[in-house]
Order: C-alpha cells, then structure tokens, then sequence
C-alpha cells in the first residue's frame, strides 16, 4: 500500500512567516510571503492559505510582484536563482539562474528589464546591491550573468534599501551613515550623523529606510526611536532634514503609504504609528498588535497595510487603522518551556505561544487553531523586564483539565509562582479557569503530571518541586446547598529525605507513582500515598521518568544526567537492565509499548526506538540533526498506517514530532517530502470575489475557466479564440428575452446546457446549428463580433505597454500589426 | 487586536462564615424581646390562624401572647401542678395541656375555665395533641400509655399500652385522623394507627426520645433524643434516613420552617440548629443565654419563639422589609435610556455596523492604560480604596513592580504623600499575605527617601514605626519558629502517617533581610 522508503527527517510545517516583508498582489485579494524555501500566497479575505509556491532550493530571501504584469511574482532566493511564478495558478513560469547567493529582491517599474538583488562575494558580511538584466527567452531556464554593481557595503537587511520617486535614485542606510545613489547622474551622496562621532555610545544608528513614492524624501529610522526625514539630499551641503519621534525603543521597520500622504512605523512597542502629512502632532495609533513589528508593507493599491511580527504573525490592517486579519503561523519567538504536548481532544500541538499563551498548533494543516491566554495581563514588552514565564502545562482526563503553571523570579528570594487549573467548557468549547492556586510550592516546579488512567474515579494531579516536595492535588466537590463548585485541593505532601523533587510519572493503571529525588526514584502508592519501595543506581540525577506501557507496564524507565539509562522491574524491585546512553528526549508511545529516546553527541543527535522489555532497540536512526533537541513527542495517527518492515513498525501508530534547539519543528516520515507537503487547501483556490448566487454556480466557473484559458492561451502563443459568457447567443438570448414570451424551460434545456459545452470549441455554436435553426445567421454574426472582441480583449490584456501606441494606430495598421503578432508572439511570454 | 487586559487583582479567600442566603435570612432578625417566665418554659405552640398568638406553658401556668406584645393577652393559671403542652387545635379556638397531676384539659380561648377534662392517667401527662379530625386529642403519660380522647362527650376512645417507659412526645398526623406518632424514654418512637389498635411501625432511636415530628406529607418523621436528631422514611417501614449528631447536649425540641425546606432543633447546649431538609447539613445556627426547652416558628417564619430553661422566653421578629422604601431612592435614568438603539431590528437594505461595546476599566486601570503610573498609585493609595480593599492597592502595586516602573512611581512625593503610603505600609506589612509585595515596596522607598531623611518629623516618625513593626515581626517570627520546632519533636515521637502534615513555612528571611537595610 505505501512504498516503503527508508525513513527520513522531514521539516513539518512552522516555517518562518515573517522573514521578510509582505507583498500584496496589485488587487490586495492575496499576500504573499517567503517561508522558508516556500513562497506561501494567502487570502487577505479569508486568511486562507491558497498556494504554496515551491521549487527553490534553499531560503527565499526576496519577493516582488512582476512591475509589467501585476499577475506574476519574482522570488529569489540563497539557491541562487530567481524564478518568475503566475501566483493564480501556483506555477513556475520561469527560472533565471545567477549563480550568486541572493539576499534580497527589488524591483522597479521603470526597468523592467532588469531586477536588483543583493549578492555577498568574498566576506561573509558584506554584500552588495547589483542589477541583474534578465534576457527574454522562451525556455524555462534562463541563465542571468549580466550584473552591475549600484552599491557597494549596503547592509545585509533589505530594510535598509529603499528605492525613490519613481527609481531616479536608491537610499541605503548602513551604521552611521546614509547613502543616495542617483541613477542618472551616477553620483552618490552620502550622509553621516554627526553625534556619532562625538558621543561613545550614540543610539542613533540608522535601521531602516524608505522612500517617498512621488516627493524626493528618505524616511529613516534610527536605533533610538527616532524617525528622520531628509530633503534637499541631492546636495550633500543644503540637504535637511526634521525629526519625529514617538518610539522609545528602535524604529523596526517604515513605509509609506502609497500617496505618500502618510508614513507607517513600528517597533518593539507592537504599536503601529502613521504619521499624517510627517507631522509630528498629527498621528494615529494601532496599539496592543501583540509582538514586536519586524516588517510594514502596503498593498499597491492602498486599502490595506499589513504588519509581520516577531511571533510570526502577519496582521493584515485596513486603511482606517483596523486590523482586519491575522495570519499565525506557529509561534516561534521565545523559548519553549512547556514542551510539546498533545491536546487529547483536538490532536493539536500545545506549547508555549505569545507571551503568556499557549498555543494549540494543527499539525496537519500547519495552521494555529488558538492561543490560550493564560496568564491574563497586560503584555509590556520592554527589554529588561523580566516577565512573567509560563513554565509547565500538563492535559489530563481526556483534555478535560489543563494545569499550569507560570512563574517569575526578579531576586533570588523572590519568587512568584501560580500555578492554575483549567477545566474544559463543552458549551463555550474552551478551557475555563477552575483553580488558582498561589505559591504552590516553595520553590520552582519540576514536573507536572495528571493520572490519566481509565478506571480512576477522581482525578489526581501531582507536582514535584526544588522545594523537597512532591504535592498530590485532588478535584474535590466542595459544593455545599448553594451552588454546584469543584476544586482542587492539596490532598498529600510527601518528599523524601529533603531532596529535591525532579521527576514525576504515574503509571499508566494509575496504581503507582514514581517521583524522583535528585539519585533516587521513589514509588508510591497511590491509593494509600505509602511509599512503596526505592531505586537508586548513583548514576547522577534522574533526567526523565517513565512507565512502560501495555506489556511492558512492570517496567520503569530512567535516565540520569551521567548519560545511563535504566530499567527497572517493578515486580521484582529490580534492575532489569542498564546502558550508557546520553539520552535528552525520552517519550513514549501512547499507543504502544516503544519508547522512543534521541540521544546527543558532539556530531549531533541520534534517534532509538525500543521496547522496555528488551535492551535491543527496534530501530536506530543516527544523526537526525546536526543541534541539539529539546522535545519530542509522539503523535496519534488518524488513521493507522500498516508498514510492514520491522524498521518501519514504530510508526505505524504514532508520528514522532521533535523540537530542535533552533526551534525547527521536524519529524520522520517515509514519504517523500513533497508528497507531504501537498496542502489540502489546493481545491480551496479563492473565488470570493464573486458572490455565491445561482446564477454564479452557472456562469461563475465558465468565467473562470476562460481567463485560466486566456492565460495558458499567453503562454503557448496560440490564438485561440473564446467566446465570452455574456456574447453566447443562447446564454444572452435566455437572460435578455421577458420570461412570460419564452417557451417552456424543458425546452431550453438542451439548448442552453449544449451552449455552455463550448468552453474548448471556437465555434461550437456554429457548428451545432440542428440545435438553434431558427437563430441561425443571426448567431453566426454574433460570433464574428465576438471574435472581434475577444481579440481586442487580449490587445489590451497582453500588450500593456504599448497599449497607448495602440490607441493612436488607424484600424488597417491595427489590422497589420495583428498579423505581425500572429508571426512574433513569443517575445510577449518574456513579460 | 486584543485589547488592554485590566490588572488582576489578587482575590483571597474570606476568613469566616460563609454569607450564603441562609445566613442571610436567619440573622434577618430584631434582636430578640426578652420576657421572664414563672418557670422553665418547656412548650412554645403557635396557632395556625391569625392573629398567630402562641401559648407558652411554664410551670402551672399557660400564657397566650399575641404576635408583638409583651404582656401575656391571657392566662390559664388553674392548673394544680405544673402544666404540659398547652397545644392549639389547628383552628386556633380550643386549646388541650396536660398536667402534672395525669389530666388532660381543654380549654376555650376565649373562655376561662377548662371545657372538657380527661381523666384516666395515672402520672403526668407530657405530651398531647389534636388529631387531623379535630375531634380527638392523643395524650402520652408517664404511666407508659397512650390514650386516645373523643372531644364531644369526654371519653377514652382507645389506650396503647406498647411502650415501657416514659411517653414525653407525640405528634399527631396532620392528613390522617387516624394516625400519631409518639416517642419514649425507652428509646423508641411508634406509630400509631387508631383503626387497629395497636402500634403498626416501630423505630428504634437508641436514646430517650425527647421530641418528634411528622413531615406536613407525613412521610418522614424525625425524633430528637440524646445528642442525635434522626429521620426516618415512614413510607419505607421506617428506615434510617439519615442521623444528625451536630449538637453536643441533649436535643430537646423540633421544628419545621413554615415552607418545609428547613428543619430547626434546639438543645441543652443553648444552640438552635437549622438544617436543610434536602442535604440534612446544617446552614444556620443560633446561639442562646440558656438551655433550650421549646421552640417555635410563626407562620411564614415572621418570628421565632424559644423557651429555656431559665424561665425565659426569647422573641425574634422579623425585620419589616418596608423600611428600606423610606430612603428617597434617586432617580435612575430610565430603562428605555439603555436601551436606546439596541432593540433596532436590521431592516433588509441596512448595512449592520457593530461597534464593539466599550469595556468598562477601573479609574486605576485608566490610568496605567496610559502609562499614567503616579497616578495609578495615588488613585489606590486613597483612604476609601487602601483601608477597603488593601488587596487592590497591593495588585497595583504588585503590577507597577512587574512593570518594572516602582521606584519611579514612588519617587518624587512630598511629605503627605510619603506618609500617605508610609501609613498604608504600617497597615498592612505585616500581612503575610501582602508581605511579598510591600516588603519589596518599603526597600524601594527607604532607598529613595534616604538621602531626605531627617527633614520631615512626620515621615521620620512613620519611619520609626515602620521599623518598631518590623523588630516586632521578626521576633514574632522567631516564636513561630520555636513552636514550630517543638511541634516537629512532638510529631516525630508520634507515629509515621501523622507526621505528614503540612505546615506553613513563613517569610522570616524577608523580615531579617529588610531589617538590615533599614539598620
């Protein structure tokens, strides 16, 4: 049934959204955005993800809408290439070999023959501004050789590049210093700010840069939340400038809108700021955006802005300053204390998300579901703050409760800890708050496990601390006459011998509880809170816990920081069996009895797959990745798959996701990775722009079917005509005749239905004249029309730029150069 | 986007009695009229007809009071030995005691002399009652018997001879004529039928039965003996419902709220108990001078008599809920004002704008929106808002420091204003609740205010006690350790599963570490 390859780490979704800035398609219907090697085109509308635009090799570091065909979009990317995409469909079009690293893309109306990229030759961090001339070719590979230097030494963001009034010239910022590139004189002025030289620790380095759409202005945006804007720069003494400042911490990104009425900036505060007419009094706000703003970018055509955020977020904003959409991909900013989990109820990926959220992350459709606010405060992001961190988060009972646990520690004596508990509202399909508890413990939470076992009749939660302690919370009906209330309570205080509580591990009956202290595992029982026997191997500190499960549930396993790990049997009180292994990750399968556990060497980390009843593992996968990982987890299958091979076995049931150092969310698959990575959204190509009449059902996909057509049509250069819907003469016989002179609609039937049939066929109408006869000559005319029309109709959709010679020419020449196109067409496609 | 998340503010549970609306109801009461009786008062029995008078047996003397005066409105004194449960007929008209001597009189309300007298016992007469059908009277004696009385022409009608001590309760069925209930010293309660002449259920209490009650269904009955309230299941043949021990002396008396949902019961250990009659936990309780005999409600629970044994009888009313009308209410907008544009139903060709409702903030909450710290601070450190609720001032506090921004709220104060927070730290510090936060809030202003020190004799004075509270913390804390340490030898002697216990460890290092910066 399924190939069986050799298993593979393959990258699962939660690539980057906010890399690099936004661009809006020329209708503001669609936004596009690098992930990765991928290009991702989504809906502003519905925030869907319509495309994915693969087929570059490496990071995509640059993308611009085709200045002469505002359906195409130019990318480029580290691979060295830059390839041309029609974004409608999702296809390649063309790929245009450079040879260089490319780090960043620009386009410009005025040269539409050639695309400016940022290239580094020699050392690693100093790259350059060149122009690339792309040669007009008809083969889908082309190579681009012909580079010509603009700037030399410009920064490596693509920030602090900005092209001006029409690409008459190019600001780059870098450090202290701005230069301006004027394209017709060839000269370059350069700036540089005074206090930099006086002052040792001057703030005001430049960040980011842009340009004025008609004026000749430069907007920059310097280190100590400054705005500054220049005038007068083609003269390197009169040049001026004037100053707006509203940010207290540095200008991340600016931009202008597109009547260069107002200017947009953003910064570490996540508030968006326009400046109207760059005064300094006249400005709007857009606070409270969550994250810091890393990217602005406005839509061509001027109805919306959107803002990329370091939480990788892409917030589309309507012109009247209203977020109107909000793109999430998996939240990446911050460190992951929680680990990965597993929402039983949703099948989510739950780890920490935005500051004080967890996020619940669909791994199928690499798309988060929702944040959960669960530290409920106002979110002040201030560098040096020292914030409230949500460190644990356990599910039990099904997904039923979710227990938490956040803290913050500003002095060594003072620590905050909460720990919450969350209950799961079947009416508002979401967590409540239940409990809170203050200071649950002395010192911080280790470890945080539910007993999830089937037959328990009331639910037990346990936490270990550095306190000594380990702490059994019961839910307790503490209703009295008056309403119905449940809660947690404290039901158990054990600890042992004042060490520290590191690990803790139901087993899967519920029956035992084993907690480490520091050496030494403890197993108590859980009816009683007896303890019931100990183990210690003076291996280290126990790392990870866990119980076997299934046939293997006699055993215990553990892992001690001296790199061993060790299986208990609990029946017999003793060690079955031990190995030196530097495990990081233990985790088993909840629906089997392996255990997988990703050991780290100096080379990188290697992957082991075994069952607790044998010391040999079932499957070993060396080198997995090159850093080292922090977290893994086993994720059910839907639907199980059945490979055979021994080696495959392991993942039959479950998938094994693991989190790296570097935050990259990887997991194995045997499928090849585009077979893994077909987004199921493909069938959900945008049509919203047409509204869901009858008529719509009817007409809407004929429309549709044509202009794909019309496009394909561009591409092979073949004129082939099409009539449009409205010119069918059935179609427009039946809408344009009163009903009541009509005949019956049975009749019609065949008639209109053989009509709409002739999307493939020029002349099918024609050609069935048995059907109409009575509207015989008087179609046939109709259809001479509208090959007529039709033609026009590509003059003006594939000739955009000599469309104002066009208008000037008398019919015969217009005639003639028909004729002339009809030879040579194919310079048309290099568009 | 989201928008601005107000400032948490930390709740802490509340210390005490619950107020559920039980306690409401009940301490909804005038405190009581105190009237001095002959002798222990051991039967209170409203009548169940307006004007509601009640008649209060004590000694050989029956007392009728009308519901708010003081003085008896009459009295049946010809009693020749003390007199037993003077008991209204359920019209209110007659009224039936039994006596000392072993008879039985019925009396007229309106007349004087006894109407009927019941002769045939041979000891005291404890407990009598009217049957359903307002003809006969149940009678139970010291004699071990129970006799059965037909009104009309003053004759015994039957006699139990079942139980084998003392009858001192009894309880007739208020649906069926036929059946009473009676309890005795010898511990059990028997149910009557007067069709078969003999006792057709039987339960067994297990202490001398001081006081019965049937349910106004007549399905649960529920005895009072020794420290054990106990309901039984009639319709069940009697079964153990459920056993109540919450009194610590003897249960004398019995008594339904007027809708049925409450059961009270009063006791020798000077407390009446109110019990919900569907969770049987008790919701209410009241205290008394002296042990309780006897105790009854009025309709609709307008007020509670309860007799004791010193003679005295305690009178709760009601409080009148008229009185809060006499306050001129100030004119509230009216509700159309609220609703002004909300009840607009979209037409066909309306475009529906929603704007999202305007949360409401907290002035403090305004105020730190804005990044207006200082103020944040003022606002909470007001009088009305740091002695009500301390815990408010605290969060915010709690807050400013999160936001790193403390020391730049408390800086910059004069004298009034130091003092001001100087005085809500005295207040509060010593909270071990609040002490985390305002341990942390005193250090950032001893840093601040140091260098002034010595300018102002007020701020200096508050400084002194500020430093006296904390000398006196910290000794405290010491004590507490000391016990502490006793408690675990004490613990440690004892056997393995007891010393596991929780004991709260407390904030002595913070205390010792802020004494020494203030020294």
């Amino acid at each position: 049934m399924v190939e069986e390859e050799g298993i593979r780490v393959v990258r699962c979704g939660g690539s980057e959204l906010n890399f690099r800035r936004a661009v809006f398609s020329a209708d503001s219907k669609y936004i596009f955005c690098v992930s990765g090697d991928f290009i991702k085109v989504y809906s502003t509308a519905t925030e869907e993800c319509v495309h994915i635009l693969q087929g570059h090799r490496n990071l995509v570091t640059g993308i611009q809408l085709n200045p002469s065909n505002h359906l195409q979009l130019y990318s480029c990317s580290v691979d060295g290439t830059i390839k041309l995409w029609d974004y409608i469909d999702g296809i390649l079009i063309k790929t245009f070999r450079v040879g260089c690293e490319l780090h960043a893309l620009f386009t410009l109306s005025c040269a539409e023959d050639s695309v400016f990229v940022m290239i580094n030759k020699g050392k690693p961090d100093v790259f350059q501004l060149a122009s690339v001339k792309l040669p007009k070719s008809s083969s889908q590979e082309i190579e681009a050789k012909e580079l010509s230097f603009v700037l030399d030494y410009v920064n490596q963001s693509p920030k602090c590049i900005a092209f001006g009034n029409e690409g008459e010239y190019v600001a780059a910022v870098r450090d202290f210093y701005l230069s301006v590139y004027f394209f017709k004189k060839k000269t370059t002025t350069r700036f540089t700010l005074s206090s930099s030289r006086n002052k040792k620790h001057a703030r005001n380095n430049f960040t980011c840069v842009a340009c004025h759409p008609k004026e000749d202005c430069i907007a920059t945006g310097h280190k100590d939340g400054k705005i500054r804007l220049w005038r007068n720069f083609d003269d390197e003494k009169k040049y001026t400038y004037t100053c707006l400042h509203w940010h207290h911490d540095l200008v991340m990104d600016l931009a202008f809108s597109v009547t260069g009425s107002s200017l947009l900036s953003g910064g570490r505060e996540s508030v968006l700021v326009e400046w109207r007419e760059a005064a300094e009094k006249n400005k709007e706000f857009l606070p409270r955006l969550g994250a810091t703003i890393e990217h602005i970018s406005v839509s061509p055509a001027g109805d919306l802005f959107c803002t990329s955020h370091s939480d990788n977020k892409i917030t589309i904003i309507h012109r009247n300053l209203e977020a109107s959409a909000v793109i999430q991909g998996l939240v990446k900013d911050r460190s992951i204390f929680t680990g990965l989990m597993i929402d039983p109820r949703t099948k989510a990926l739950v780890l920490n998300g935005k500051p004080g959220h967890l996020q619940f992350y669909s791994l199928q459709s690499d798309k988060q579901l929702y944040n959960l606010d669960i530290i409920q405060q106002e979110y002040i992001n201030d560098s040096g703050l020292i914030q409230i961190e949500l460190t644990k988060a356990a599910f039990g009972c099904y997904g039923n409760w979710l227990a938490t646990v956040e803290q913050r520690q500003e002095k060594e004596t003072e620590l905050e800890l909460q720990m919450k508990i969350w209950m799961y509202n079947k009416k508002t399909q979401g967590f409540v708050l239940n409990t809170k508890v203050n200071m649950p413990h002395e010192d911080h939470i280790t470890a945080l496990c539910f007993c999830n076992a089937e037959k328990s009749e009331s639910s037990t939660l346990v936490t270990a601390s550095k306190d000594g302690h380990f702490k059994v919370w019961i839910l307790t009906d503490d209703s009295d006459i008056y309403k119905k209330a449940v809660g947690w309570t404290c039901d158990f205080v054990g600890s042992y011998h004042k060490y520290q509580a590191t690990n803790c591990c139901f087993s899967e009956d519920g029956s035992l509880l084993a907690v480490s202290f520091e050496e030494i595992v403890t197993i108590w029982d859980s009816e009683t809170w007896e303890l019931k026997c100990t183990f210690c191997q003076r291996a280290g500190k126990i790392r990870h816990l866990c119980f076997g499960r299934l046939t293997c549930s006699k055993y215990l396993l553990g892992v001690t920081e001296n790199g061993i790990l060790c299986c208990w049997n609990l029946l017999s009180c003793a060690l079955e069996w031990s190995t030196k292994l530097n495990v990081r990750v233990m985790e088993p399968d909840p629906n089997s009895e392996n255990i997988a556990a990703i050991t780290q060497s100096s080379v990188g980390s290697d992957l082991f797959v075994f069952k607790p009843s044998e010391p040999r593992p079932l499957y070993i996968q060396k080198n997995i990745c090159r850093e080292e990982v922090l977290w893994g987890v086993f994720v059910p299958r839907d639907v199980p798959e059945s490979f055979t091979s021994e080696a495959h076995q392991w993942l039959n049931r479950s998938q094994f996701y693991f989190l790296t150092k570097s935050q990259s969310l990887l997991t194995f698959s045997t499928q090849s990775p585009e077979e893994k990575l077909t987004p199921t959204s493909k069938q959900l190509l945008a049509e919203e722009s047409l509204p869901t009449t009858p008529f719509y059902f009817l007409l809407g996909k004929h429309r549709q079917q044509q202009q794909n057509d019309k496009l394909n049509e561009a591409l092979e250069n073949e004129l082939v005509q099409l009539p449009l819907t409205e010119n069918i003469p059935a179609i427009s016989e039946l809408l344009h005749t009163p009903a009541h002179v009509l005949p019956s609609a049975s009749f019609l039937c065949s008639m209109f239905v053989n009509s709409l049939l002739l999307s493939t066929e020029t002349k099918s109408a024609e050609e069935n004249p048995d059907d109409v006869d009575m509207e015989e000559e008087k179609e046939s005319d109709d259809s001479d029309e509208e090959n007529n029309f039709t033609e026009k109709i590509q003059d003006t959709n594939n000739t955009d730029l000599e469309e104002d010679i066009i208008h000037q020419l008398s019919k015969s020449e217009e005639k003639e150069l028909k004729k002339f196109r009809k030879v040579d067409y194919s310079w048309i496609a290099a568009l | 986007m989201a928008g601005y998340k107000p400032v948490a503010i930390q709740t802490y549970p509340v210390l005490g009695e619950k107020i559920t609306q039980d306690t409401l109801y009940w301490n909804n009461y005038k405190t009581p009229v105190q009237i001095k009786e002959f002798g222990a008062v051991s039967k209170v029995d409203f009548s169940s007809q307006p004007p509601y008078n009640y008649a209060v047996t004590a000694s050989s003397r029956i007392h009728i009071y009308g519901r708010y005066s003081q003085e008896p409105i009459k009295t049946f004194s010809r009693f020749k030995d003390t007199a037993y449960c003077a008991t209204f007929r359920q019209d209110g008209r007659l009224l039936v005691a039994g006596s000392e001597d072993g008879g039985v009189q019925l009396f007229d309300i309106s007349g004087r002399a006894p109407l009927r007298q019941f002769e045939g016992h041979t000891k005291a007469v404890h407990s009598v009652d009217f049957t359903a059908d307002k003809y006969h009277v149940v009678s139970g004696a010291d004699d071990y018997t129970v006799k059965l009385w037909d009104i009309p022409n003053s004759q015994e009608i039957l006699t139990f001879k079942e139980h084998s001590d003392y009858v001192r309760c009894g309880c007739a069925s208020k649906l069926n004529p036929d059946l009473f209930v009676t309890g005795s010293y010898d511990h059990t309660v028997k149910m009557f039928d007067a069709r078969t002449n003999q006792s057709v259920i039987s339960v067994e209490h297990g202490q001398p039965v001081e006081s019965v009650l049937l349910f106004p269904s007549g399905g649960l009955l529920v005895s009072a003996g020794g420290r054990y309230v106990k309901v039984w299941d009639m319709l069940k043949g009697g079964q153990l419902l459920v056993s109540l021990k919450n009194h610590h002396k003897t249960v004398t008396c019995l008594c339904l709220s007027s809708s049925g949902q409450r059961l009270l019961s009063g006791s020798l250990d000077r407390k009446v108990k109110v019990y919900s009659t569907t969770s049987y936990k008790v919701v209410h309780s009241f205290d008394y001078t002296a042990s309780i005999l006897s105790l009854a409600l009025a309709h609709e629970d307008e007020t509670i008599v309860v007799g004791m044994t010193n003679g005295i009888l305690s009178v709760k009313h009601r409080k009148s809920e008229a009185k809060k009308d006499l306050v001129p209410r100030r004119r509230r907008p009216a509700y159309r004002t609220f609703i002004k544009g909300k009840n607009y139903m979209k037409q066909q060709d309306d475009i529906l704008i929603n704007r999202p409702s305007k949360k409401h903030l907290e002035l403090y909450d305004r105020d730190l929106k804005n990044f207006r710290i200082s103020k944040a601070l003022d606002r909470v450190l007001e009088p009305t808002c740091s002695i009500k609720t301390p815990e408010v001032t605290v969060s915010i506090i709690k807050e400013l420091n999160r936001r790193g921004v403390l020391a730049n709220a408390l800086a910059g104060r004069d004298e009034k204003e130091i003092s001001r927070v100087l005085n809500f730290l005295i207040r509060n510090l010593s909270q071990p609740r609040f002490a985390p936060v305002l341990i942390n809030a005193a250090e950032i202003i001893i840093d601040i205010y140091l260098p002034v020190i010595g300018q102002s004799p007020v701020v200096d004075k508050k400084f002194l006690v500020l430093q006296g509270l904390v000398e006196k913390e910290i000794d405290y804390q010491r004590e507490l350790l000391e016990t502490l340490g006793m408690m675990d030898m004490l613990f440690a002697t004892m056997t393995r599963k007891e010393s596991t216990s929780v004991l709260q460890h407390n904030t002595s290092d913070e205390f010792l570490e802020n004494n020494k910066i203030e020294s």
